[in-house]
Parts: C-alpha cells; sequence; structure tokens
C-alpha cells in the first residue's frame, strides 16, 4: 500500500479550487499515488472526495485533510472545513465503518472506488446532496458564476444560521452522514432544554451561557485588579492557542518538528518582554530592592532580544528540507498571531491600570453593543449591513448604536462614583498589594454642564450635573458600535476565509474564546490611544526613573530648562536658588 | 501565468497549486516558480568581459558591482546624515516592494481589487507613525516653534492609529466574496513584511543619529564578513555549515568571523578619531541642518589598557592605548559574524520555500536589494538593543519633552526630586540659606 506519507496528504478538491481552469492536480500524494499519468483534468471534484474518503480512512480521522497552504483560495464553493480536531472524533468513527475496505493500491481501484462513492453520494443526505450538485453543476459548467455564488451565500446563511447542528452537519466531511455534532453543551442543560424544539433550545443555551460569563464577570471584578490581569493573560493564551490551532489544521503541520515548541516559545517571550515592561513602571519600587530583579529590569530590553533571538535560530536551524513553505508560513502565523493577542492584551492591562473603569466600560460597551445590535436586528431588522455577515442588518447596528451610547453613560455615571474604580491601581509596597485608593481626579467629579438649547426642549432642564467621565464614554461608546464591528467582520472574514464555523469549542452554544473576544480588541487599542492622547501623560514615575539614569550633565540640563518652564508659568518662585 | 498554466496543463501531474506547495516528496526541481530571471547586466559590461569565460564574467559582474555599491556607500557618507536617512528609507520601501512582489506571485494577487493600494497605505501609515516619533525626539527646538507640527505631535498616537484603522477597515469591506483567505494571506504577509522591514530600518536611523560610527561599523563589520567568509571559504573551505545554504562552509564561517573581529577593531580605530562620525547628530534649528559637533564622549577618548599576561609576549608590551568603543566593536563584530549569517539563512530558507533564486533583479549579478540586506536586519536591532541597554540612557530631549506635557503638580514633582538627587550627588550647590 503506497504509504500515504503523513505529511502530506493532499486534498485535491481543494487544490482544485486552486485552478479554476481545472488543471490537471498534483496529488498531494503524488508520491504515494502510483504515477501512471492519470490526469484529473475534468475530474476534480469527484477525485477530491475519494482522495479524501481515502485519506480519513487511512489516517483516522480527526486528521484533517488539508496540506497545503495558499492552495485554498479560488473557491468557488467548496465544503467547509471540517472541526477542529480536538474536539472528538464522532466523524471519524462515522467514516470508517461507512467506507470500510478502501483498497489503495492501484489506479484502476481507485477509479473503480472513485465510482463506488459517486453512487454512494448520490444517495446520501441531504447535506451530502449538496456538494454533488456544486459538481454537478461544476460538470455542466464550468465558469458558472452565478451558481457557485448562490450557492456559496446559502452555504454562508448556513454557516450563519441559527442551529448549531444544521450548519455543522454541512461543515462535516462529504460522504459522511451528517456526524453528530459536538455537543458540549452539559448533560444538564441539555436535559432541561430536551423538549424545546432545537431553534428555541440553541438560543436558551446561548442566553444562559451569556448570563454565566457576564456573572463570571462581575466576581471577577469584585476580586480585584491582579485577578483581573491573570484572567486577561489566561484569556490571552487561550486566544493565541486557539488561532495556533487553526493554523495547524491549515497547513497540517502537527507532524513538524519543534513547530509547537517554537510557538509557545514566542509567546513566551514576547509576553516576558511586555510584563517586564509593565512590571518595570508600575512595581519601580519593589523592582530596586530585590538584586536580582534590578537586573534584570536594567537589562530588560537585551535579554528579552537574547530570548528571542534564540527562537529565531531555533526556527532557522528547524527548518527541513521539504517543509519550508509551510514552516515559513507558521512562523508568519505565529507572529501576527503575536501582534493581535499579545499586544492588545496588554494594552488592556495598561488601561486596567489606569483605573478600572477604564477596563469595564469599554469591555461592557462592546458586550452591550453585540447585544443589544442583535435585539434591535432580530425585531426590527430588515436591511443587510454586510455581505461578510448576512445576520447584521443596519437597523441592528443603528439601534444598537443608540442603545450603547446611551448604555455607556449610565455605566460610567454608575461607576465614577466609586473610588475603587475610578482610582489608578497602584502597588503598596508594605502591604505588598494592589491598592485602589486615591483623590479621584478631575475628571471624576461631578460638574455642572448647560444643556445645549437643542435638548432643553426635550429635557426641560437647563442645566445637569455629569462627570466629565461621561462625556468620554461617549467617545468610547461610538467606538464600540461604530468601529467595533469591523473587528467582528474581519473574525467572520477569517473563518470564511479558513472555512470554519468558530475558532474553537469552548464555550457551548458560542463557540471559543476568540469569538467573544474577536470585537475587543480594536476596543482596547483604542481605549489605549485615547488614553494616552487625551486624558494623561506620560507616567510621572517613570520618567522619574529615566531621569535618574542621565548622564550628570545631561540631567543638569534638563533641570534648569524645567525650573526656566516652572518659574514661566508661575508654579515656582524665580527667586528660588537652584 | 499563462506559462505556469501551460507548464501544468502537460503531462506532468503538476499545478499551480504545487508550486505552493510544500509536499515535495520529489525534487522541487521541475517547476521553477518564477520567468527565468532577466539579465540587467548593463550592455557595457557585457562588451567589455565578452572574453572572458561565463564562469570569470559572473564573477568580475559581481567584484564590479560590489565596487560600485561601496563607492556608492562612501559618497552618500560624505554627503551627510541627511542623505544617510534618505538613503535608508528608500532601501526600506524597495525592500517592501520586493518582498510584497514575491507575495503577489506566490498568491496570484494581482487582481485582487484594492490590494496593491492597502499594501502601500499600511506601509505608509507605519512610516508616518515611526517618523512622527523619531521627528518629535530630534527636531524638539524645530517642532516647538510651529503651530500645526505641535498639534500632529501631541496627538501623534492617535492621529496615526486612525490612520490605521481606515486601512483596516477598508480591507474588511473589500473583502471578496471567492478570495478571503487570499485576501488574509496578503494581509498577514504585508503585516509581517512591515515588521521586517519598516520597523527595523527605523531602527538603524536611531542607531544613526546616536553617531554616525553606530551606523557604519555594523554595517561594514557585515559586509566584511559576507565578503572574508566567502573568500576563506573559496581558498579554505571544506565541511559543509549548514544544508540551507550548501555554500557556505566552517573554514569560511570561522575565518570570516576573526577577520571580522580583526577589521571592526581597525575600522573602529580609524573612525573613532573623527567627530564627525563619533557625535550624536542634532539638528540645528539655526542653521537648518544636521550638525556633528560635540566634545567627545568617553567611549572615544584613547585610554590606557594594560595587556592581560597571555597577550603580552605576543604584542610585546604591557599597556595599550586603545579606544573604549574597540571593545564595543568587538562585541558588534562577533554578533554580525555569528549570529548576523542567521538572518541569511532565514532569507535562504525564504527563498527556497517560494522557489526563487532572487529576492529581484535589481543588481546584476547579485539579486534584489533585499539580498544584499538580510543579514543587515538582525544586526540593526541587535545595536540598537545594544546602545539602548549598555551605552546610554533615555534620550534626553525626549524625555524634556515628556515632562513639559506633565501636569504642572506633577511637573513641580519631578523637579524637586531631581534637584535633592542632584544635590545628594553634589552637582549642585545645596540652596544658599539666608
Amino acid at each position: 500500500m503506497p504509504p500515504l506519507v503523513s505529511s502530506g496528504v493532499g486534498i485535491p478538491w481543494v487544490t482544485a479550487s486552486c485552478t479554476p481552469l481545472r488543471t490537471p492536480i498534483m496529488a498531494a500524494s503524488a508520491g504515494e499515488l502510483p504515477t501512471s499519468g492519470y490526469t484529473w483534468a475534468g475530474r476534480t471534484r469527484e477525485r477530491a472526495s475519494t482522495l479524501r474518503m481515502r485519506l480519513a480512512e487511512k489516517d483516522g480521522w480527526p486528521r484533517p485533510p488539508f496540506r497545503s497552504c495558499a492552495c485554498y483560495w479560488l473557491d468557488p464553493s467548496p465544503p467547509s472545513f471540517p472541526p477542529p480536531p480536538s474536539h472528538g472524533s464522532p466523524g471519524a468513527l462515522a467514516l470508517a465503518l461507512l467506507l470500510p475496505g478502501l483498497a489503495l493500491q492501484r489506479s484502476e481501484l481507485l477509479h473503480r472506488e472513485h465510482l463506488r462513492v459517486r453512487t454512494a453520494e448520490r444517495k446520501a443526505p441531504r447535506p451530502r446532496a449538496k456538494m454533488s450538485e456544486l459538481r454537478q453543476r461544476l460538470g455542466r459548467e464550468p465558469d458558472g458564476a452565478q451558481e457557485p455564488e448562490e450557492k456559496e451565500s446559502e452555504s454562508e446563511n448556513k454557516l450563519d444560521g441559527e442551529t448549531a447542528s444544521d450548519s455543522e452537519s454541512k461543515s462535516e466531511f462529504g460522504g459522511a452522514p451528517p456526524a453528530p455534532t459536538s455537543d458540549d453543551t452539559p448533560e444538564v442543560l441539555n436535559r432541561a432544554l430536551s423538549n424545546l424544539s432545537s431553534r428555541w433550545k440553541n438560543w436558551w443555551v446561548r442566553g444562559i451561557l451569556t448570563l454565566a460569563m457576564i456573572a463570571f464577570f462581575f466576581i471577577i471584578i469584585y476580586l480585584g485588579p491582579m485577578v483581573l490581569m491573570m484572567i486577561v493573560m489566561c484569556v490571552q493564551i487561550k486566544c493565541f492557542q486557539e488561532i495556533i490551532t487553526i493554523g495547524y489544521n491549515v497547513y497540517r503541520s502537527y507532524e513538524l518538528p519543534w513547530f509547537r515548541t517554537l510557538s509557545w516559545y514566542f509567546l513566551l517571550c514576547v509576553n516576558y518582554f511586555f510584563y517586564g515592561e509593565t512590571v518595570t513602571d508600575y512595581f519601580f519600587t519593589l523592582v530596586q530592592r530585590e538584586e536580582p530583579l534590578r537586573i534584570l529590569s536594567k537589562y530588560h530590553r537585551f535579554i528579552s532580544f537574547a530570548l528571542y533571538l534564540t527562537g529565531f535560530c531555533m526556527f532557522v536551524l528547524s527548518l527541513v528540507k521539504k517543509h519550508y513553505r509551510l514552516q515559513f508560513y507558521m512562523f508568519g502565523w505565529t507572529h501576527v498571531t503575536l501582534l493581535i493577542v499579545v499586544t492588545q492584551s496588554h494594552l488592556i492591562i495598561h488601561n486596567l491600570f489606569e483605573g478600572m473603569i477604564w477596563f469595564i466600560v469599554p469591555i461592557s460597551c462592546v458586550i452591550c453593543n453585540d447585544i443589544m445590535a442583535y435585539m434591535f436586528g432580530f425585531f426590527f431588522g430588515r436591511t443587510p449591513l454586510i455581505k461578510l455577515s448576512p445576520k447584521k442588518t443596519w437597523e441592528g447596528f443603528i439601534g444598537g448604536f443608540f442603545a450603547t451610547v446611551l448604555f455607556g453613560l449610565l455605566l460610567s455615571y454608575l461607576m465614577s462614583g466609586y473610588r475603587c474604580f475610578t482610582c489608578p491601581v497602584e502597588f503598596n509596597n508594605d502591604s505588598n498589594s494592589f491598592t485602589v485608593d486615591c483623590e479621584p481626579s478631575e475628571l471624576f467629579q461631578l460638574q455642572e454642564y448647560n444643556i445645549p438649547l437643542v435638548i432643553q426642549s426635550v429635557i426641560r432642564w437647563k442645566t445637569v450635573r455629569m462627570y466629565p467621565f461621561q462625556i468620554h464614554s461617549i467617545a468610547l461608546s461610538t467606538f464600540a458600535s461604530l468601529i467595533g464591528p469591523f473587528g467582528g467582520f474581519f473574525a467572520s472574514g477569517f473563518k470564511r476565509a479558513f472555512k470554519i464555523k468558530d475558532f474553537a469549542n469552548t464555550i457551548p452554544g458560542h463557540g471559543g474564546i476568540m469569538d467573544r473576544f474577536d470585537c475587543q480588541y480594536l476596543m482596547a487599542t483604542f481605549v489605549n490611544v485615547y488614553i494616552a492622547s487625551f486624558i494623561r501623560g506620560p507616567n510621572p514615575s517613570k520618567l522619574i526613573q529615566q531621569l535618574l539614569a542621565l548622564r550628570p550633565d545631561q540631567q543638569v540640563h534638563i533641570f534648569n530648562t524645567l525650573k526656566a518652564h516652572l518659574v514661566d508659568k508661575g508654579m515656582l518662585a524665580s527667586s528660588e536658588d537652584a | 501565468m499563462a506559462g505556469l498554466r501551460r507548464r501544468g496543463a502537460g503531462d506532468k501531474d503538476v499545478v499551480l497549486g504545487e508550486k505552493c506547495g510544500d509536499l515535495d516528496l520529489r525534487n522541487d526541481s521541475d517547476i521553477p516558480a518564477v520567468p527565468p530571471s532577466t539579465d540587467s547586466t548593463p550592455e557595457i559590461l557585457k562588451k567589455a568581459l565578452s572574453g572572458l569565460s561565463s564562469r570569470w564574467k559572473n564573477w568580475w559582474i559581481r567584484g564590479i558591482l560590489t565596487l560600485a555599491m561601496i563607492s556608492l556607500f562612501f559618497l552618500i557618507i560624505y554627503l551627510g546624515s541627511f542623505m544617510l536617512m534618505l538613503l535608508v528609507l528608500s532601501i526600506q520601501v524597495k525592500c517592501f516592494h520586493e518582498i510584497i512582489t514575491i507575495g503577489y506571485r506566490v498568491y496570484h494577487s494581482y487582481e485582487l481589487p484594492w490590494f496593491r493600494t492597502l499594501s502601500w497605505y499600511f506601509l505608509l501609515c507605519v512610516n508616518y507613525f515611526f517618523y512622527g516619533e523619531t521627528v518629535a525626539d530630534y527636531f524638539a527646538m524645530f517642532v516647538q516653534r510651529r503651530e500645526q507640527l505641535q498639534f500632529l505631535i501631541r496627538y501623534h498616537r492617535f492621529i496615526s492609529f486612525t490612520l490605521y484603522l481606515t486601512g483596516f477597515c477598508m480591507f474588511v469591506l473589500s473583502l471578496v466574496k471567492r478570495h478571503y483567505r487570499l485576501q488574509f494571506y496578503m494581509f498577514a504577509w504585508t503585516h509581517v513584511t512591515l515588521l521586517i522591514t519598516v520597523t527595523q530600518s527605523h531602527l538603524v536611523i536611531q542607531n544613526l543619529f546616536e553617531g554616525m560610527i553606530w551606523f557604519l561599523v555594523p554595517i561594514s563589520s557585515v559586509i566584511c564578513n559576507d565578503i572574508t567568509a566567502y573568500i576563506f571559504g573559496f581558498f579554505f573551505g571544506r565541511t559543509p555549515l549548514i544544508k540551507l545554504s550548501p555554500k557556505k562552509t566552517w573554514e569560511g564561517f570561522i575565518g570570516g568571523f576573526f577577520s571580522t573581529v580583526a577589521f571592526g577593531f581597525i575600522f573602529a580605530y580609524l573612525l573613532a578619531q573623527y567627530q564627525y562620525f563619533v557625535c550624536p547628530v542634532e539638528y540645528n534649528s539655526e542653521t537648518n541642518r544636521f550638525v556633528t559637533e560635540c566634545a567627545p564622549s568617553e567611549l572615544f577618548q584613547i585610554q590606557n589598557y594594560s595587556v592581560p599576561p597571555f597577550l603580552q609576549d605576543v604584542l610585546g608590551r604591557e599597556t595599550v592605548n586603545m579606544y573604549p568603543f574597540q571593545m564595543h566593536s568587538i562585541a558588534l563584530s562577533t554578533f554580525a559574524s555569528l549570529i548576523g549569517p542567521f538572518g541569511g539563512f532565514f532569507a535562504s530558507g525564504f527563498k527556497r520555500a517560494f522557489k526563487i533564486k532572487d529576492f529581484a533583479d535589481t543588481i546584476p549579478g547579485h539579486g534584489g536589494i533585499m539580498d544584499r540586506f538580510d543579514c543587515q536586519y538582525l544586526m540593526a536591532t541587535f545595536v540598537h538593543v545594544y546602545i539602548t541597554s549598555f551605552i546610554r540612557g533615555p534620550n534626553p530631549s525626549k524625555l524634556l519633552q515628556q515632562l513639559l506635557v506633565l501636569q504642572p503638580e506633577q511637573q513641580l514633582n519631578v523637579y524637586k526630586t531631581l534637584k535633592s538627587h542632584l544635590t545628594e550627588k553634589g552637582i549642585l550647590q545645596p540652596p544658599l540659606r539666608g
């Protein structure tokens, strides 16, 4: 039996999609398949499904059939990606049962197999029928642009559809009966909701999980900044893991030497670098006290760079002759993921240190926008918003915008009264814990504002007492509802591009952690830039630290300039001696 | 592309998709992934060298171009720091262009709407961000005078972020139904390229501002390592170094290491004597030009070092006069010869992965600009990290600028802390009583 080399079981139906002209596809398994000059021009899909099944049976599900990388780009409407392999393999069993004894030896056998499969497919239940329709259509009309588009939009509708079970069956491998959805819903919920119809059941599952997550969020807030930091860190690691797993699936790089190690090593390096910078800023006194910490922080950049270089050199040394491109792709994938996930989680932590309100209000605005837009769309939705996400509507978008702005105003009003939310988080050296205790800044003191005449007629007040922070919250909510959704569209496009329904199956009914946090990332960066630009200046303690590291003549120069400046401003008596 | 399709439609069951797959269980010599390289050697050279055999001809072309590039380099150095900055900028843009073109070819994304525009737009955004940060630091005086620039500087991050966001939203809106994956790939490709080329070119410029010697010595060390490793490999090469680059040998590697360290040492000695190279580049707002004039720091003043005993017999001296900078140059040269080549291996692996011989055909005999600069990038980052960790502290003018932005109470606070610190150190006279 020609060995289906683990590193290369091609999915011709995928590679077929690269070639709208249907030039012969090289079987990924070109080495394994007997090269009898058998070309597959015109038989792309059938060949694809055959090989796919062979592979699955030979390799054992849940090995995803993908092998190569950029081969999937031009996709009329290939079947969607099988679910990630980390979630059980009922499909594998089904496949193995359904397609026993596929002889893989010779091309004639292959051919017979292919015929047999095609007949089986014609008899397959509905989801499979879609694929055969596609094949027939392709057979009739090689470049029928219309119908594939229709089909694809249908399939996309399906993907976005309410019912998890439907879309998951669609995403299954062809030839298999709809594999039972890998249903992570706990048994309790299943039983409680067993008598409802499938659609409502899904809605309830989502609702319950939403409430559970929100309750969890409140608990964490109650527990304090340290726990929040740890949660952000865990979420970051989980998101990284989800995206990297998708990359592994797409590129079949499980078996590449070193690669998993290297990805996690890079994650560690970048986290070390960022945490080092944060720690040095905020825990300045603590760091100065401990000798090893002081050295680590003084040469922090150099150490981080050396760590990163080590990883880089290991990568170069680990390049294996036949897998160069794959390895480079994974390298690029890892770095882009790090850029997105890790940098922005650290920006979240910076926001957190600024004051918990800067962490809570943006996140709640994004969540509120999600929920409100969904509600408005549910009740009033009519005009589709963007082709990428067919379920989103303009009514939902605009309704969500107004509702979010209102919600932001209310929430910030509620929270601005409490010191524990508005004060910057500081590390108390004596008690070795985080404290949030301070004089509320101007931003969080009630002030009188004159209502513009336009609204005076509506509200019939002349002035209103508000916190200045509420004005900022309007800006934050506006961003969350107008630009935040682009992060969601980006993630939707990403999922479509790689033919996955969800990033993972971590949260029942919702998908992976990344699904919940895709809009948050843009928001975190925006809040950080907003704070740095409009709210606070540089961090004074960090400045002092840098000042003390300068050379004496530079220090004197700065001292004199500062003195002149302060005297100008009248803060210092000019008679004060140097 | 048509040629590729024709080839693909041939009897070999290879396809467009194949060349982007690495499932090579066979030799990858079947398909050249790119059209045969166009020979851009100027006519004049060809005529002059027409009499020589092919191998020597290639060698001569390379040699002549090497000399041409080195002379161009010297010329630019003579012209000053501003020209150097412009040179770095143009090299960065060309490298970006080369890598993006490879991405286009690999993914056949010429026909995608918007994508070329978006790639160049992102390049512009990131450059704007970085130049804004640099300009704000070094041209503080220049900026203070003009109102519009003040506004731009103060809200610089916000403006850069807005520009980037616009590009991001345009990308999301430009996603076309059947080309999602391709577009995402190109998006990621663009970002990784930006990360590599643009960030590091700005680190090069920051090194330059530290003093031209910090720019010249690392770059020359890398070039010297390339050349001497090649020469040593040519004459003594026997044991292959790494499978990625079969032409490199251990003899070349080690020989190159020693000669680069020696070269760096001597070159640093030569350059450290001139203020032009040693002083940080500053912008003189009156004359509106860059000046490099200063009292040389300790690093560039000759000091007496005692030679370690085991070297005393060799050198026959007990002490030697050296610049402290030469010690640093040893570290820089060591990095250039030991770790720098990894950048070259990375680029070789990249070229193998995507089955290209050279990044582009810009320089006859040498390939693209990226081919010449692949080792430089790691070096630039290393020098920058080295400088910030071991040589200088933070940038005083930047600090001053940040100080002036603080709240008045915070400024007072900082003033008092600084004052007490300086008084303690005895740099400031204690306040007179009475």
